[in-house]
C-alpha cells in the first residue's frame, strides 16, 4: 500500500502541495484573524471590492488581447502593452482639448464616444501595424524569435511615442458628471465606477457572441483549434489573425481610456505594468480563453485589493500594501500548483503547449 | 692607451651634460597622489559629468540641477584654470538601475574629474561606490537620505549640498504636531530609499512629540491608490504625509478625496514632489496641500540667481527646489579643483584624484547661495534649512510652486 503511494507520488508534487497548503493555511489564519478583530468597516471592505473590480475590468480587457493572439499564434505578444497604451496616450490631446473648450461637459456622450473612437482606432493600426511589419515574417520562425521580437518592438513603440509626445506625464480631464456617487446599501460607488465595469462587461460579452457564433468567430476558433486543417477547408489565415490583432488592439484601446478616465495620468511607459498584470491574469485566468481571461482579470484585481488587508494586515505584517504585488504573483503560483492550466484553462494538447 | 680612455671619460661627460643641459627648467611632474592623476592637455576641457533624472517622469528634478549646475559655469565664464568646460552626463531614471548604469558608464570615462549627482537617493546607493571606487568625487544637490552619509556605509568619494533628511523629518513632524496641532498622522512610502527614509523619521520624530503614525506603503509603477489609502482612511488620520515621487504622489493625491473617510484630510508632501509637475499629476485636490522642502526666503542672493535661471531656460518659475544646491555643488567641486590641481608651465593640468576628495571635504564655511557649507567627516555639506509651504489655487492655475514659506523653525 505505502509502496504503491510511494511510486504514484513523487518529491515534487510532495513539496509543492507543501507549499500550496501553507500559503493557504496563512491566508485563512489571516481571515480568521480579522473576522474575530474587524478593523475595517463593512463599507470599507465593499470599497476594496469595487476598487478591484474597477482594475480588475481594465486587466482583462487587457488580458483578452493576450489570450486572443495567444490562441491563434502560440506566442506571446509582450508589444500589446505597448498597444494599449498607445490609444489613450493620443486620445488624451482630443481630450484635453475637448474639456478645455467645455465641450466634454456638454455633450458627454459624444464626446466620450469620440475619445474611445480615437484611442480604439489608433490602437487597432498599432496592433496591425504590429503583427504585418514585426509578427508576419517570423510566422514559421521558431517560437522564440517572435517571442524576442514582441520584447524588441515593445522597447520601440515606448521609445517612439516618447519621441512623438515627450517623456512628461499627461493629465487626462476630471469628468464631473462622473464623480457622483452612489450608495447601495453600505457599498459607495462612483458613475465613473460602474461605467468602467458595466462597458468592460458589455465588451467582453460582446467579444464572446462575436467568437461564438459568428461565421468569423467560427473560423477563428477552427485556426486556433489547427491552422493547417482550417487553411485547407478554405479559412483565409492572414485575414483571421489580423481580425485577431484587430480586436486585441480596440479592446487594449477602450481599456486604455476607461485606465486615463480613472486614474488620470497616461505616460509612455503606462502600459508596461498593467501589461504584465493582464498576462498575470491571461495565465492565471487559463491562457487561449476568453471567459478565462475575464475571468482572471477581475480575480486579480479583486485580490490585488483586499489582499493585503485581508490576509496580510491580522498578521502583523508592516506596510502591507507595498506587498499587493507578492499576493497576486502566489495566487498565481498557488492556481498553477493546483491547475497547472489555469482556472479556466483548456486541457492543452501536446501540439499547443 | 691612456689618451683612448681619457676620451671616452670625456664623451661620457659631454652627453651627461648635453642630457642636463636638454632638461626642462621645471622638474617634470610625478604623480604621487594616492588614487592617481588625471592629466588634461593644453587644449583639452576640463570634463564634468552629472548624473541626473533629465528623463520620465521625474525629469525636472533633474533638468532644475542641471540648469543650476550650467549656470556656475556661466558665472565662472565658461572657463577654469585656463581650460574650458565641458559638462555632460548620463541619464539616471530616478531608479537603482539608472543610477548605476550611468554611474559604470561615468567610471568608465577617464577624462571626467568630478561628478555633480545623483538626484534620487535610489540612484546613489548602488552608484556612489561605483564612482567612489573608480577614485572620482561625486557632489549629490538632491540625494537627501540619512543612509548615504551614515559613517557605516558612505563612500569616500560621496558629498552632498542637498539636506539630510533627518532634518526635514524632524521640520515636518514638528510643524504638524506643534502648529496645525494634530495628533494623528499616516505616512506613505514608496519603499525607496529616500521616501521610506524620510516617512519613518517623521513618524519617529511625531511619535516623540507626541502624536500618533501609522505607516503605510505602495509600489513604484502602481496606479490604484484607492486600496491603500483605504486601509488608510482605518487609522483616522488628520493628516496624511507622503514623501514620494511625482507619478505615486499624482496617483495618491488625485485619488485622495474619492475614498469614504479622507473627503477632508490634510495632505502633505516633501521636497521630491515640490514641483509644478505635481501639480500636474494631482489636479484640483491638491489645493491646500503643505509641503516641506528648502526655506529659499533665507538664501542668500537667491532672486538674482532665479533671475538668471529664469532668463536662460525661458521659464515661468523654477521646476524643482534643488538648483541652488546644485550651483553650490558646482561652485564647491570648482573650488576644490583649483586646490588640488596642478597646472605645467605649457598648460597641462594634472588632477589629483585624492587631493580633490581631501579638498572637497576640507570645504569650511563656503559662502553658497543655500547658506554657508561646511562638510562633516561624512560628507554632509549643507546649511539645512527647512520650510513649509502651502500650495493655493493661484499656483495651480498658473502651474507655479510657491515661494515664500508659510513656516519655518525657530533658528
Amino acid at each position: 500500500m505505502l509502496r504503491r503511494w510511494r511510486e504514484r507520488v513523487n518529491l515534487t508534487d510532495i513539496v509543492m502541495f507543501i507549499i500550496g497548503a501553507s500559503i493557504l493555511a496563512l491566508a485563512l489564519t489571516g481571515t480568521v484573524l480579522n473576522i474575530l478583530h474587524p478593523k475595517f468597516t463593512e463599507q470599507q471592505w465593499w470599497s476594496f471590492v469595487v476598487d478591484g473590480l474597477t482594475l480588475g475590468s481594465i486587466y482583462a480587457l487587457i488580458a483578452l488581447g493576450y489570450t486572443l493572439v495567444y490562441g491563434i499564434l502560440r506566442m506571446i505578444n509582450f508589444a500589446h502593452s505597448e498597444v494599449f497604451m498607445s490609444g489613450p496616450f493620443t486620445a488624451y490631446f482630443l481630450a484635453d482639448w475637448m474639456a478645455s473648450t467645455g465641450f466634454l461637459e456638454e455633450n458627454l456622450l459624444v464626446g466620450l464616444l469620440a475619445i474611445f473612437a480615437l484611442a480604439m482606432t489608433i490602437s487597432t493600426i498599432v496592433a496591425v501595424l504590429l503583427e504585418r511589419i514585426a509578427y508576419r515574417p517570423l510566422r514559421f520562425a521558431p517560437r522564440l524569435v517572435p517571442l524576442i521580437t514582441a520584447i524588441g518592438a515593445s522597447f520601440f513603440l515606448q521609445y517612439f511615442f516618447k519621441g512623438l509626445y515627450g517623456p512628461n506625464i499627461k493629465v487626462y480631464p476630471e469628468i464631473t458628471a462622473l464623480r457622483t456617487v452612489v450608495e447601495i446599501g453600505a457599498i459607495r460607488i462612483r458613475y465613473l465606477q460602474i461605467f468602467v465595469i458595466v462597458a468592460a462587461l458589455l465588451m467582453m460579452a460582446g467579444l464572446q457572441l462575436f467568437v461564438m457564433y459568428t461565421r468569423t468567430g467560427k473560423a477563428m476558433r477552427a485556426v486556433a483549434e489547427d491552422k493547417e486543417t482550417a487553411a485547407l477547408m478554405g479559412i483565409d489565415i492572414d485575414r483571421i489573425i489580423v481580425i485577431t490583432f484587430v480586436l486585441g488592439g480596440a479592446l487594449a484601446g477602450a481599456a486604455g481610456v476607461l485606465f486615463g478616465l480613472t486614474f488620470k495620468q497616461v505616460k509612455f511607459d503606462m502600459g508596461f505594468i498593467p501589461g504584465i498584470k493582464a498576462f498575470t491574469a491571461a495565465v492565471l485566468g487559463g491562457i487561449g480563453n476568453v471567459v478565462g481571461a475575464m475571468v482572471g482579470g477581475m480575480f486579480l484585481g479583486v485580490t490585488e485589493s483586499i489582499g493585503p488587508s485581508l490576509f496580510l494586515d491580522p498578521l502583523g505584517v508592516p506596510s502591507p500594501g507595498q506587498l499587493k504585488d507578492a499576493i497576486a504573483f502566489t495566487l498565481l503560483v498557488l492556481v498553477l500548483i493546483f491547475r497547472p492550466s489555469g482556472i479556466l484553462g483548456e486541457r492543452l494538447a501536446e501540439k499547443k503547449a | 692607451m691612456k689618451g683612448k680612455v681619457l676620451f671616452v671619460l670625456l664623451a661620457i661627460a659631454a652627453i651627461a651634460l648635453l642630457a642636463v643641459a636638454c632638461q626642462p627648467a621645471a622638474p617634470k611632474f610625478e604623480c604621487k597622489d594616492k588614487l592617481g592623476c588625471i592629466d588634461i592637455g593644453p587644449n583639452d576641457p576640463i570634463h564634468i559629468a552629472y548624473a541626473m533624472v533629465v528623463s520620465g517622469s521625474d525629469a525636472t528634478l533633474g533638468q532644475d540641477t542641471k540648469y543650476g549646475a550650467e549656470i556656475a559655469i556661466d558665472d565662472k565664464g565658461g572657463k577654469l584654470l585656463g581650460h574650458s568646460i565641458k559638462f555632460d552626463g548620463q541619464d539616471t531614471g530616478c531608479n537603482a538601475e539608472g543610477g548605476q548604469a550611468a554611474a559604470t558608464k561615468i567610471a568608465a570615462d577617464k577624462t571626467i574629474v568630478g561628478v555633480i549627482g545623483t538626484n534620487c537617493s535610489s540612484e546613489a546607493v548602488p552608484g556612489a561606490p561605483i564612482i567612489s571606487n573608480a577614485g572620482l568625487s561625486m557632489i549629490s544637490p538632491s540625494n537627501t537620505a540619512p543612509y548615504l552619509t551614515d559613517p557605516a556605509k558612505r563612500q569616500p568619494g560621496y558629498f552632498r549640498t542637498a539636506h539630510n533628511d533627518k532634518v526635514q523629518g524632524a521640520v515636518a513632524a514638528q510643524f504638524v504636531y506643534t502648529q496645525l496641532k494634530f495628533t494623528k498622522v499616516a505616512t506613505i512610502h514608496d519603499g525607496g530609499p529616500y521616501t521610506e527614509a524620510l516617512a519613518n523619521v517623521f513618524a519617529e520624530n511625531f511619535k516623540k512629540l507626541g502624536g500618533s503614525a501609522v505607516i503605510e506603503a505602495v509600489n513604484v509603477g502602481d496606479k490604484d491608490m484607492k486600496p491603500v489609502l483605504t486601509r488608510v482612511a482605518a487609522s483616522k488620520p488628520e493628516l496624511i504625509y507622503f514623501p514620494v515621487f511625482v507619478a505615486e504622489g499624482g496617483f495618491i493625491c488625485a485619488q485622495m478625496r474619492d475614498v469614504p473617510g479622507l473627503e477632508k484630510t490634510v495632505m502633505m508632501g516633501a521636497d521630491g514632489i515640490f514641483t509644478p509637475d505635481f501639480l500636474k499629476a494631482c489636479g484640483k485636490n491638491v489645493v491646500g496641500m503643505y509641503f516641506s522642502s528648502p526655506d529659499f526666503s533665507v538664501f542668500k542672493g537667491y532672486d538674482e540667481f532665479v533671475a538668471k535661471y529664469l532668463k536662460k531656460y525661458n521659464l515661468k518659475g523654477t521646476l524643482a527646489p534643488f538648483h541652488a544646491h546644485s550651483y553650490d555643488a558646482m561652485n564647491m567641486l570648482f573650488a576644490a579643483l583649483e586646490k588640488a590641481t596642478v597646472k605645467d608651465p605649457d598648460g597641462t593640468l594634472h588632477v589629483q584624484k585624492q587631493a580633490l576628495r581631501d579638498a572637497i571635504a576640507a570645504t569650511k564655511d563656503f559662502k553658497g547661495i543655500t547658506g554657508n557649507l561646511t562638510c562633516d567627516p561624512y560628507g554632509d555639506c549643507a546649511d539645512p534649512r527647512i520650510a513649509v509651504y502651502q500650495v493655493n489655487q493661484d499656483n495651480l492655475t498658473k502651474l507655479e510652486m510657491p515661494k515664500t514659506p508659510i513656516w519655518k523653525q525657530a533658528q
